[in-house]
C-alpha cells in the first residue's frame, strides 16, 4: 500500500500544475457548492425569525410584505401613514403586549431614521434587546436626540456628542436637508439585526422638523414652536405590535385585512417572509443547480486532467506492470490520484466557502443590517465533501479503466 | 537435473506495416535447469528481446507452452501473470525501463514492491555492490547510461527472483564495468539459487557463461528481410 501512496504521491508532484489548476476548479465548485446551501439557510432563518421582536406590523392599506421590508428591514418604501387614533386604539387593547409607532421618510446619509417612542428601548423581549455602548443614553423624547444603531456609527463615524441634519426622503440628497440638528446621545451594539442600520429619534422631534406636514386630522397641520401638537394632528408610518396571544393576531388579521379598508396588518412577520423567500425560491434554485453544475464540471476537470497526463504515464504504467505490479494496482493508483485531487479541492473549498460567506455576509450587512455567521455549522459541510470526493473518483474510473486495459509490451518501447 | 524452465513449440507472430504476418519467434524445444546459467547470442532482429518478453509473460504467445517450475505460466490470466512476474522474474530491460520520476533507489524498491515486499537495506546494498552508493538519490536523467544500466541490473536483482532475464545488460558499459556487472549477477544468481538467461552479443561477456546458445539454432522463425539479404543477397533479390 505504501508502494501505491510512493507512486500517487510522486506522479501528482510530477504533475503539479495540472494538479493543482485542478484541485482550484474542484475548491471552487465545492466552496461556491457550499456557500449556496449556507448562505440560503442563514438569510432565510434571519429574515424570517429572529430579526424581529415583534408579531407583526399595522400600517397603510398595502401589501404587508412592503409593510414588514419598510418597518422591520428598513428597506424599500414606506406605503403609507396612519392616523394616531389607531395606534392608540391598539396601544390601550389589553390583548396587545406591546405597540410601538413608527415614523419614517428620513435619513442621514442614506441609512433610514425612524422616529418612534423611548419604549423600543424599554421593551425586553426575547429577541434582541437594545443595549447601548459605555457613555451612551437613550433619547429625551421631547429633544432633537438621536441614538445611532452600531452599523450606521461604523459607517458614518457619529459617535456620542456628534451633531447630523436630517434629509429628507430616504435617498441621500444634499438639497433635501432639514434644517435643526440631531444630537447624538447613544450608539447601540450591535444586534445583528436590521435595527443596526437605523437611527432612532424621538416622534416629536419628528413631527416638527420644518416641512413636515401633519394630515392626520384629514387638513394640513404644521407643528408650531413651544406648543403640544394635538394627538388628533398626528400619524404614524408603523405600528410594531407583540401580541399577547396568537388568537389575538388572527382576530386582528380578520378585524384589519379582512373586514377593514384603511390599514394592512402584516401577521406573523415571519410568514410575511416566508413567502416572500418561497416567491424568490427559483432563485435559490438556480444557484443551487449551478453550483451542482459546477461540481459536475469540477469532476469533468478531474478526468480531463488525469486522462491528458495517461498519454505520457503510459510507458511508466507498462514499466510498473513489468515490475510485477497488478493491473488492479494501477486502477487503484489513478483512482487515488482523482480521489487526492478532488480531497484537496474539498480543503481549497472551504477557504473559498469562508472568503465567499464573509464577503457575502458584509453586503448582506451593509445591504439589510442581517448578518450571517460564517462558521455556523451546516450539514453541507458534510454532504459536500463526501458528494464531490465521491464524483471526483468516479471521474478517475474512465482513465482508470483505460489504463487498466492497456497492453504492456507495447508501452514499454521508449517514446520519443 | 530440474528445470525450472521448459519451452515447447512457442511461437510468435508480428504483423508489420503491410499488415503481413511475420513470424518472429519459433522454438521447438528449450530447456533451462535450476541455477543454470544460459547466454544467448544471435543477429540484430533475430527476436532475443522478444523471447525474453514471451518468458517474461509481458508478451502472450501466438502458441506453445512455456511450462515454469512445471506450471504452464503461458495460459495464467493477465492478474496472476503480473503476480507470478513480480515474485519470480528479474528482467534486465535492453532499453532499462528506468521510471522517469523516481530515484535510483525508488527503482529498486518498486522493483520488490510488487513482489515479496520492501527491503531497504538490500536495495541499498544492491545499489553499493553496482557502484552507485553515491547516487541512491539520482533520478534515471541525472546518471549516465551505463549508470542507468546498473540501476536495471540492481532493480532486477532486487526480488531475488528465480529467473533472472537479462537482455544485453553490459551494453553501455565499459570493460571493467561490464565484466563487474557480469560478474554480480552471475554471483547474485548463485548466491540466490536462481537461473539466468543473458542475451549479449559481447564476446567478453559470453565467455563468462558455460552455455551459449546461438539464437539462429533454437529459433526456426524466418531473420527480418535486411538481414536475410546481408546473409544471402542473391537468394533475397531472386
Ligand atoms: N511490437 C512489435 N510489432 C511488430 N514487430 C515487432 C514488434 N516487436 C518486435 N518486432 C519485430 O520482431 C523482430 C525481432 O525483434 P527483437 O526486438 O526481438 O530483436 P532482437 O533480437 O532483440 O534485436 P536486437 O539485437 O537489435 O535487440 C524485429 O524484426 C522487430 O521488427
Ligand atoms: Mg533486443
Amino acid at each position: 500500500m505504501s508502494t501505491i501512496f510512493l507512486i500517487v504521491g510522486r506522479s501528482l508532484r510530477q504533475h503539479l500544475l495540472s494538479t493543482c489548476v485542478t484541485s482550484i476548479a474542484v475548491g471552487l465548485a465545492c466552496g461556491l457548492l457550499m456557500a449556496v446551501f449556507a448562505v440560503q439557510t442563514q438569510t432565510y432563518e434571519a429574515m424570517t425569525a429572529g430579526a424581529t421582536r415583534f408579531d407583526a406590523v399595522l400600517g397603510a392599506r398595502g401589501s404587508p410584505l412592503q409593510l414588514v421590508l419598510n418597518a422591520v428591514f428598513h428597506l424599500d418604501v414606506s406605503p403609507g401613514n396612519l392616523p394616531w387614533k389607531m395606534y392608540m386604539a391598539i396601544k390601550n387593547d389589553p390583548h396587545v403586549a406591546k405597540a410601538i409607532p413608527y415614523a419614517v421618510g428620513d435619513n442621514y446619509r442614506g441609512f433610514r431614521i425612524v422616529a418612534t417612542t423611548p419604549e423600543l428601548f424599554s421593551y425586553k423581549s426575547v429577541g434582541k434587546n437594545f443595549e447601548l455602548e459605555p457613555g451612551g443614553r437613550f433619547f429625551d423624547p421631547n429633544k432633537r436626540e438621536a441614538v445611532v444603531g452600531s452599523f450606521v456609527a461604523d459607517k458614518t463615524g457619529l459617535k456620542v456628542g456628534s451633531v447630523f441634519n436630517a434629509y429628507h426622503g430616504i435617498v441621500f440628497e444634499e438639497k433635501m436637508k432639514h434644517p435643526g440638528q440631531f444630537t447624538v446621545v447613544g450608539i447601540l451594539k450591535p444586534t445583528n439585526t436590521p435595527a443596526d442600520r437605523a437611527i432612532w429619534t424621538p416622534l416629536d422631534s419628528f413631527y416638527r422638523l420644518s416641512g413636515h406636514i401633519l394630515r392626520g386630522a384629514g387638513t394640513n397641520y404644521v407643528a408650531k414652536a413651544g406648543e403640544a401638537i394635538p394627538d388628533e394632528y398626528k400619524e404614524v408610518s408603523a405600528v410594531m405590535i407583540k401580541f399577547k396571544s396568537p388568537q389575538i393576531g388572527m382576530l386582528y388579521d380578520q378585524m384589519i385585512n379582512r373586514q377593514g379598508k384603511v390599514a394592512t396588518l402584516a401577521w406573523p412577520i415571519e410568514k410575511v417572509m416566508a413567502d416572500f423567500f418561497n416567491k424568490i425560491g427559483w432563485f435559490h434554485n438556480i444557484l443551487t443547480i449551478l453550483a451542482y453544475v459546477i461540481a459536475v464540471v469540477a469532476s469533468g476537470a478531474i478526468l480531463a486532467g488525469i486522462y491528458n497526463s495517461m498519454n505520457e504515464r503510459r510507458r511508466e504504467f507498462a514499466i510498473l506492470r513489468a515490475l510485477g505490479a497488478h493491473r488492479f494496482n494501477i486502477f487503484t493508483v489513478i483512482i487515488m490520484e482523482a480521489c487526492v485531487i478532488a480531497a484537496n479541492g474539498v480543503l481549497i473549498g472551504f477557504v473559498v466557502y469562508t472568503i465567499v460567506l464573509s464577503v457575502a455576509s458584509a453586503i448582506l450587512r451593509a445591504g439589510t443590517g442581517v448578518v450571517i455567521e460564517v462558521f455556523r455549522f451546516h450539514p453541507v459541510f458534510i454532504f459536500a465533501p463526501i458528494g464531490i470526493v465521491f464524483l471526483g473518483s468516479l471521474a478517475g474510473i474512465i482513465p482508470a479503466i483505460k489504463a487498466y486495459q492497456s497492453p504492456v509490451a507495447e508501452n514499454l518501447v521508449p517514446q520519443s | 537435473m530440474e528445470t525450472i524452465l521448459e519451452i515447447k513449440g512457442l511461437r510468435k507472430s508480428f504483423v508489420n506495416y503491410e499488415g503481413q504476418k511475420i513470424p518472429t519467434v519459433d522454438i521447438q524445444q528449450f530447456n533451462l535447469y535450476k541455477k543454470e546459467q544460459v547466454a544467448i547470442e544471435g543477429l540484430s532482429g533475430s527476436g532475443k528481446t522478444t523471447f525474453l518478453n514471451l518468458v517474461a509473460g509481458i508478451l502472450r504467445p501466438d502458441e506453445g507452452q512455456i511450462f515454469f517450475e512445471k506450471e504452464d505460466v503461458a495460459i495464467l490470466s493477465e492478474s496472476r501473470r503480473d503476480l507470478w512476474r513480480a515474485q519470480n522474474i528479474g528482467y534486465v530491460f535492453q532499453t532499462f525501463n528506468l521510471l522517469q520520476g523516481y530515484s535510483a533507489l525508488e527503482n529498486v524498491i518498486l522493483g520488490m514492491a510488487f513482489g515479496k515486499g520492501i527491503h531497504k537495506d538490500f536495495a541499498l546494498a544492491l545499489l553499493k555492490r553496482v557502484n552507485l552508493a553515491k547516487h541512491i538519490h539520482s533520478k534515471p536523467r541525472q546518471m549516465s547510461i551505463g549508470q542507468q544500466q546498473r540501476v536495471a541490473v540492481a532493480r532486477a536483482l532486487a526480488n531475488k527472483p528465480k529467473l533472472v532475464l537479462a537482455d544485453e545488460p553490459t551494453g553501455n558499459l565499459d570493460r571493467t564495468h561490464a565484466r563487474e556487472t557480469i560478474s554480480l549477477i552471475q554471483e547474485v544468481c548463485a548466491e540466490n539459487g536462481a537461473a539466468l538467461l543473458l542475451v549479449s552479443h559481447d564476446h567478453g561477456v559470453l565467455g563468462k557463461l558455460k552455455r551459449v546458445i546461438k539464437m539462429s539454432d533454437v529459433n526456426r522463425a524466418g531473420l527480418p528481410v535486411e538481414a536475410e539479404r546481408e546473409n544471402n543477397p542473391v537468394k533475397a533479390g531472386a
